[in-house]
């Protein structure tokens, strides 16, 4: 069979304008991780269970790998590198550090997308509602406890501001 | 995983052009079936159209005539408009069952309708609202029930070239409300291994005047079940009445046993589900008078 033609994109990432070249086959989590070397989107399952790889596409939370590389045509994707500000880290962020909410780190950087897109469409969730919004996001190491009490504390910070 | 050839036509007319002809394409909505199916080599279309370009496909309007649906609209888009969850609280929730934020971000009822699962959570749900599926092709646009839509497991009605639209959901009668229940194994992210859909309309002496209820996950299709609506059709919803209804739909139910529970048990738990979600429909339409 002959190799599939190459797909160029034209997409915005974390505000900046970015051109690759994909095959049609290839997800977008690839596609930033292998074409952009933008490694702080984790893949872990490949099959949208694990919640690693979560990035929003035009505003909407996803997992990166359950959408191709060519849909972002056009688009506008933000990833955890996008998150934090010039040198300081966004409330989601220094809250799971304060609250040991990882260990081996590879869960949070989708935690981290998944729980900043929560509390910009609801700045003050009760613990359910984090707790059933985090559930794509798997993390074998905290017991989820501590994510979960980092988010509720960064919710407060983010009130309080 | 690979994949020859993807598109994302602007219009139906290509879409439809690129899909017929039986080369191997394969409509792409949300996602959340089609890539995971070819990850595990479930499935290898040579070409992946994809639909979400295509302003039909992805516009929702809601009128005197109900709720147009975009086939490809995703599901946290429905969820966050307040009017539907008002109007069909229970199609609203059993499509936001449907996995996690994530896959609410992409996952579409029409994806759920069109991939044919036994289980899909949004299906009965569709069908006790009246649900209507409007369908274009190379020989024209056609409408089909919701219930007549999916033929069995992973299969469904549509022809060579053809794409289902929109979903139409007519506006309920005055003192109409719908509910949708599941049962699952965990107690989220996981796959029916029961669901029902109710709608329920009251007159205003609180008798019922119209009803429907589908069921899911318990025979190869979702299935409507006439038997278990004409049980609550001209009762109050009385305790006799429910447990008439539930007795229907377990008569009409044909599960499967496998891991996540026995033909015994589903059969079991679809008439306990059908008696609390006409209940739960019932209390919304007194509550909300
Ligand atoms: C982690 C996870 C959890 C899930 N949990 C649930 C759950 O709880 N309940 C549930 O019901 N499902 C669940 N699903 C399955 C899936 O998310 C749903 O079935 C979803 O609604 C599919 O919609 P989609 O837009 O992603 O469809 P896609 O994957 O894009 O398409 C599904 C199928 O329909 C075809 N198709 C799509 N649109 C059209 C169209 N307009 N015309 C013709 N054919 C079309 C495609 O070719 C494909 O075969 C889950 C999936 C994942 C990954
Ligand atoms: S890697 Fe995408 S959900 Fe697990
Ligand atoms: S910190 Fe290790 S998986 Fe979450």
């Amino acid at each position: 069979m002959s190799q599939p033609r190459k797909i160029h994109v034209s997409t915005t990432v974390n505000g900046e304008p970015k051109e690759f070249l994909c095959e049609p086959g290839q997800v977008l989590s690839d596609a930033l991780r292998n074409n952009l070397a933008l490694t702080g989107t984790k893949e872990g399952c490949t099959t949208g269970d694990c919640g690693a790889c979560s990035v929003l596409l035009d505003g909407a939370l996803v997992c990166s790998c359950l959408v191709l590389a060519a849909e972002a045509e056009g688009r506008a994707v933000q990833t955890i590198e996008g998150v934090a500000g010039e040198g300081r880290l966004h409330p989601v962020q220094q809250q799971l550090l304060e609250h040991a909410g990882l260990q081996c780190g590879i869960c949070t950087p989708g935690v981290v997308v998944a729980a900043k897109a929560l509390l910009e469409q609801n700045p003050d969730p009760s613990e359910e509602e984090v707790r059933f919004w985090l559930a794509g996001n798997l993390c074998r190491c905290t017991g989820y406890d501590k994510i979960i009490v980092a988010v509720l504390a960064a919710a407060a910070d983010m009130r309080a501001a | 995983m690979s994949l020859a050839q993807y598109s994302s036509p602007p219009t139906l007319a290509e879409a439809m052009q690129a899909l017929a002809g039986g080369t191997g394409a394969r409509p792409l909505a949300g996602g959340t079936d089609l890539l995971v199916q070819m990850k595990l080599g479930l499935r290898s279309p040579a070409h992946v159209v994809d639909l979400k370009r295509i302003p039909d496909l992805m516009a929702l309007t809601l009128d005197d005539n109900g709720l147009r649906l975009g086939a490809a609209v995703p599901g946290a888009v429905v969820t966050a408009n307040a009017d539907i969850a008002r109007t069909w609280p229970g199609f609203t929730e059993a499509l936001g069952l449907i996995g996690s934020s994530q896959v609410q971000g992409r996952c579409s009822a029409g994806g759920n309708l069109c991939n044919a699962s036994p289980a899909a959570d949004s299906v009965p749900a569709l069908i006790a609202s009246r649900g209507v599926c409007h369908i274009a092709g190379p020989g024209g646009e056609r409408t089909v029930a919701a219930e007549d839509f999916t033929t069995g497991p992973g299969t469904h009605c549509l022809g060579d070239g053809e794409i289902l639209v929109a979903l139409q959901l007519p506006l309920p009668a005055p003192r109409t409300a719908d509910a949708y229940l599941r049962m699952i194994p965990r107690t989220e992210m996981d796959i029916a291994i029961v669901g029902a859909g109710v709608s329920i309309t009251l007159d205003e002496s609180g008798v019922c005047t119209d009803a429907r209820v589908a069921i899911g996950a318990v025979a190869p299709t979702a299935l409507l079940v006439p038997e278990a609506a004409a049980a609550l059709i001209g009762s109050t919803l009385d305790a006799d009445s429910l447990q008439a209804a539930g007795a229907a739909a377990t008569a009409a139910a044909s599960p499967i046993s496998d891991k996540r529970g026995t033909a015994e048990y589903r059969r079991k738990v679809v008439a306990v589900l059908v008696r609390r979600a006409a209940a739960i429909a019932h209390s919304r339409i007194t509550e909300s008078t």
